[in-house]
């Protein structure tokens, strides 16, 4: 029997939540079309006024609200609340220049704890649980999303943050740890610390970990079990919406997140065309914050790539699930007709180095077939004065992206500092073809 | 009795080489023997060096990336199967060579052969029982 945080919504039955759904909707319609110069214009653009929205069909009239968006606005332009009543500010951290912003109220930080509070519920943590919180606190909002979320559970936050792996692994030991919050391949470098430092973790009382923040797949998932010994469960979110908790798997079906369809609206379009795809197909997740006050957005461009499935879950909640995310649509690359994304290669690396490794990954065509060549630089962790070492290294990376993005690919590895960086950021993608 | 290698990964390009000994000329640094492993995209160099600390300190400095490794140094007789020998009683005792190459110079008149281990410890053990001769580190450096 699954236990829910708040069973009444999270098994709303379908036409009940559409209903509240649009009645949020267009209550968010008028908020920002109110308080907020950037909407009132773009839906004037659109010609559509509040009123128009008559069913959740009509969301499709909306314009979209991208990351650049965002950035136009920076930092408090799309704020639909007065400062006083803002409570908390996160940022994202901004790959280019500035960071996107956002703001919360009083009730913003309510619903946030609530909805973390569900997705902890939903992994299948309880009241009783000692939640060891390995993201980092900060702008960055994973840490406190998940720990205001554990205290409104009712369960011990440990707020460990990230970093210093040695006492993570002595603290998670001592104070009996019973779920793990981080991301996937820290989860796996624990281990592998601990192993190094003669604890076997599958030993210790973890028995729920929550994985977020960076895409992952199934033979990760696979490998964090085994080797963590814990029902790994996925979680999605992202600060721009929310942070943690937009949406999770329950550990029932481990079968895509259900997204809080009771706060936010999800949509998957095709990210060429902005067209929706039907229910079970591949597109952009896109998302509109129907109960926001501090920064509601609408038709919020994720850039992230899954399908939604609303068929019954066996776990009884009626919210729709999002698929594992498989990437982001603006670096995705295809590769014989595979979709890989230079962050997948990424926390593969990272999970066979235990660091952040440089990395290149160089695509070509040859006799009309797709070459990548992945380029690491060697670094002192990885690095022996054993030829066989090396090239064991090199084919263990092939194996792992073979394994798990199903590309072949052939790891060079290169002197440190060869890789060029701009910006103190690596380029990570150099696309030779000529298409 | 374990003598001090450094290891440097090298891509295989021209001048790599030749930018290591420069550097560690430069510094004043002598290099008392030198190994080049390769394989078609890269190389790692071994080197026995008369300041090891300081050749790892300026390699980095130069964006090199440079690793301490332990290794033995062993007299080798000066007579025909002199090397064999060594190699037969390592045998014996079940010790594995990861690697070796010979020392530029000679020691009273023997040759000194470099190896390396994957068990240190117990080759250092088995050739000292089996009475051959193990150089120590700073014997070597100075040499
Ligand atoms: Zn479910």
């Amino acid at each position: 029997m699954a236990s829910y945080f708040n069973e009444e919504f999270e098994t709303l039955p379908r036409a009940a939540l559409e209903a509240l759904q649009l009645k949020r909707l267009q209550a968010v319609l008028a908020r920002v079309s109110a308080n907020v110069p950037f909407y009132r214009n773009s839906l004037a653009q659109a010609g559509v006024k509040p009123q128009d929205i008559r069913s959740l069909a009509d969301l499709q009239r909306l314009p979209f609200t991208t990351k650049q968006d965002m950035r136009d606005s920076y930092p408090y332009g799309l704020f639909a609340a007065p400062m006083e009543e803002i409570v908390r500010i996160h940022a994202s951290s901004g790959t280019t220049g500035k960071p996107t912003v956002v703001g919360y109220t009083q009730q913003d930080i309510a619903v946030w704890t609530e909805l973390m509070a569900r997705s902890f519920v939903a992994a299948g943590a309880h009241k009783g649980d000692i939640i060891h919180n390995a993201y980092g606190y900060g702008l960055f909002t994973g840490g406190l999303g998940a720990h205001y979320g554990a205290e409104k559970l009712g369960a011990s936050v440990i707020p460990i943050s990230g970093g210093n792996t040695k006492r993570q692994i002595m603290i998670m030991q001592d104070f009996g740890s019973t779920v793990l919050t981080c991301t996937p391949s820290y989860s796996l470098y624990l281990a592998e610390e601990a192993a190094a430092e003669g604890v076997d973790i599958k030993t210790s009382k973890l028995r729920v970990g929550i994985f977020g923040a960076e895409p992952w797949s199934e033979a990760m998932r696979a490998e964090i079990e085994a080797n963590l010994g814990l029902d790994a469960i996925d979680i999605y979110g992202l600060s721009e919406i929310m942070g943690p908790g937009v949406a999770i798997e329950c550990i029932e079906a481990k079968q895509g997140l259900h997204i809080w369809e009771d706060h936010f609206i999800p949509e998957i379009i095709n990210p060429e065309t902005g067209q929706p795809v039907a229910d079970g197909e591949k597109g952009e997740l896109v998302i509109t914050t129907i109960t926001k006050q501090g920064i509601p957005l609408i038709r919020y461009r994720t850039r992230d790539i899954t399908s939604i499935d609303r068929t019954p879950c066996v776990c009884g909640r009626t919210h729709g699930r999002i698929a594992r995310l498989s990437g982001r649509s603006d670096d995705m690359l295809i590769i014989r007709g595979v979709n890989v994304f230079p962050s997948q290669i990424e926390s593969i690396l990272v999970r066979i180095e235990g660091v952040e490794p440089h990395y290149l990954l160089i695509v070509d065509r040859r006799d009309n077939l797709d070459t990548l060549e992945v380029q690491v630089e060697v670094n002192e962790g990885m690095f022996s004065d054993e030829i066989k070492v090396l090239q064991s290294l090199g084919r263990r990376i092939e194996k792992e992206i073979k394994d798990m993005l199903g590309v072949t690919s052939t790891v060079k590895l290169v002197e440190p500092k060869t890789i060029q960086r701009s910006e103190g950021k690596a380029r990570r993608v150099q696309d030779n073809r000529n298409l | 009795m374990q003598v001090e290698q450094i290891s440097i990964f090298i891509e295989n390009k021209s001048g790599r080489l030749a930018e290591i000994t420069r550097i560690l000329g430069e510094t004043g640094i002598n290099i008392r023997a030198l190994s080049l492993a390769d394989t078609s995209d890269f190389g790692i160099l071994r080197l026995i060096v008369n300041d090891v600390e300081r050749a790892k300190v300026v390699l980095k400095e130069k964006g090199f990336t440079v690793n301490k490794t332990e290794v033995v140094a062993v007299e080798v007789p000066d007579k025909p199967g002199g090397l064999s020998t060594i190699l037969q009683s390592l045998d014996r005792d079940r010790i594995n060579v990861e690697y070796m190459y010979a020392f530029v110079e000679r020691c009273g008149g023997n040759a000194v052969i470099i190896f390396r281990f994957d068990e240190t410890d117990k080759a250092i053990a088995s050739l000292a029982a089996n009475g051959f001769t193990i150089l120590a580190g700073e014997r070597l450096y100075s040499m």
